[in-house]
């Protein structure tokens, strides 16, 4: 299949000896939210880390198999995982913009830090990321002001802007609404599915009503295996394994 | 206090004939200034290692040798870089060898600060970099150390104040004379060495200089603070 954006082969993963995932298999369409829910502890947040490298960052961790964007593995010798993160951007479950930074300087970071600006005019991106991401109107007369000055929502939004900034092709997003309350939640939501017309997202999530709200594909795991996988529709309304209709039905969790 | 009745213009500008202490200023002045120029930048670095890079063997020699300096007595500094410094390479006593003899003080106080400072920047905030696809060092240097800031600033208002009034390790390298300044392979003053030489003194003039002394190198390390910190409110305080 062709539209497949990114796919793990056969992936494991480890903290020391503690395997966090096993053996997943998992495809990510293009421009398709993808869900990966389960209970706490499952791997959720080890699998998406994988998906940009920086799974590796922690100082114990392992993993074999194969991630593939595009057909290529980003495990190879020859990719740079530097400039794979530039390509698959990540949104973190608490906001995290630079606290030395203005709203303006955290949208622009990535494109200065990485030295990828070239001609590119960074007013122009500042605002277009900002308006993609929803927060335009909000901060647009206050764009010098501390990222750390405005609500955790915004933040959020300034986090996915900042990710936006780059171009990515690939947005990961780990359980980014858990830190805010419904409505900021709701305002990501909105954001997560006008997203997907420009980006591939794939969104970890512990909320089902979310996955079902925003996602087109969802991935059940538990402990550290793969359960499910499919369109959300089938997920949510005849699933096929047990485990998951305990889990979706809030059985456990 | 005793030492406010010794300040005036001629005591702060005239040198050993005028039982001025010009010299001893100008020189600790210069010290400060070579010190933190080696001991600032290797300090930082080494915190820096320390804490970003900072897991494998070499760190924690590195940190070892770092604790054990960090309580060293400074005459042991002191004799060491005499012995090495000024009878072994130069054959001189040198504002070189002192800065070289008190940077060995400062080092271990900057890196320490600066570690726990960086260590304070919570994950969060390198994970954000990284995610974005900058570069380690990029990372370090443009994320990381803007938000310990305050904390590095600290840390080099700690290590100066420190360096400021060492008398041991000095003696031993710059020796200490009355005159100005005469070159980076001369022996030079210090007020430290200022107050030591003449409060031991038997004459009463010599006596209210080392006095009014004392009290220039206290208010030197009160300007220092109170400069460093005014300058690092800066912009997004956290
Ligand atoms: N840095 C780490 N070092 C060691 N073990 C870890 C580390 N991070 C996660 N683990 C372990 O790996 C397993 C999977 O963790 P992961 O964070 O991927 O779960 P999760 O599904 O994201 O959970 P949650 O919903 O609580 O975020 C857990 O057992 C966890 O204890
Ligand atoms: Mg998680």
């Amino acid at each position: 299949m062709d539209n497949i954006k990114m796919q793990s082969v056969n992936l494991n993963a480890w903290f020391g000896t503690k395997q966090a995932l096993k053996d997943i298999n998992i495809s990510i369409k293009t421009n398709a939210v993808t869900a990966i829910i389960g209970p706490s502890g499952c791997g959720k947040s080890t699998f998406i880390r994988t998906l940009n490298r920086m799974h590796e960052l922690a100082p114990t961790a392992k993993m074999s198999g194969q991630i593939l964007l595009d057909d290529q593995n980003i495990y190879d010798s020859t990719v740079d995982p530097v400039m794979l993160r530039r390509r698959v951007g990540m949104v973190f479950q608490k906001p995290n913009p630079f606290p030395t930074m203005s709203i303006y300087d955290n949208v622009a970071a990535g494109l200065k830090l990485t030295g990828v600006r070239k001609d590119k005019n960074l007013d122009e991106v500042v605002k277009r990321s900002l308006q993609q991401a929803t927060l335009w109107d909000e901060v647009k007369d206050d764009l010098k002001k501390p990222g750390t000055s405005i609500s955790g929502g915004q933040q959020q939004r300034l986090c996915i802007a900042r990710a936006i900034a780059l171009e990515p092709e690939v947005i990961l997003m780990d359980e980014p609404t858990s830190a805010l309350d419904p409505i900021a939640s709701a305002k990501i939501e909105q954001l997560v599915v006008e997203l997907k017309k420009n980006y591939t997202v794939a969104i970890v999530t512990h909320n089902m009503q979310q996955a079902s709200r925003v996602s087109d594909y969802t991935a059940f795991m538990y402990l550290g295996s793969l359960i499910e996988f499919g369109a959300t529709k089938d997920i949510f309304e005849s699933p096929k394994n047990q485990l998951t209709e305990r889990y979706i039905t809030g059985e456990f969790g | 206090m005793r030492g406010i009745p010794a300040i005036n213009l001629q005591f702060l500008t005239g040198d050993g004939l005028r039982y001025g202490i010009g010299p001893a200023i100008q020189g600790t002045l210069i010290l400060i200034g070579l010190t933190s120029a080696i001991g600032i930048p290797i300090g930082i670095m080494t915190g820096v290692y320390l804490a970003e890079y900072g897991t494998n063997k070499y760190a924690s020699w590195i940190r070892s040798i770092n604790d054990i300096l960090t309580g060293f007595p400074s005459i042991i500094v002191g004799i060491t870089a005499y012995s090495l410094i000024v009878v072994g390479l130069t054959g001189t006593f040198s504002p070189i060898a002192g800065a070289v003899a008190l940077a060995f003080i400062m080092i271990p106080i900057i890196a320490r600060t600066t570690e726990e400072s960086l260590k304070l920047v919570p994950n969060s905030v390198r994970e954000a970099s990284m995610a974005l696809g900058i570069h380690r060092w990029r990372t370090i240097i443009s994320v990381i150390l803007p938000s310990a800031k305050s904390g590095l600033i600290t840390g080099t208002i700690l290590a100066v104040a420190r360096i400021a009034g060492e008398t041991a390790p000095i003696m031993l390298t710059i020796l200490g004379n009355t005159y100005f300044f005469q070159g980076l392979g001369k022996a030079m003053d210090a007020l430290p060495l200022r107050i030591f030489a003449s409060s031991r003194s038997h004459l009463q003039v010599e006596q209210t200089q080392a006095w009014g002394a004392a009290l220039v190198l206290i208010l030197i390390v009160l300007a220092l603070n109170i400069g460093v910190r005014l300058a690092s409110r800066g912009r997004y305080k956290r």
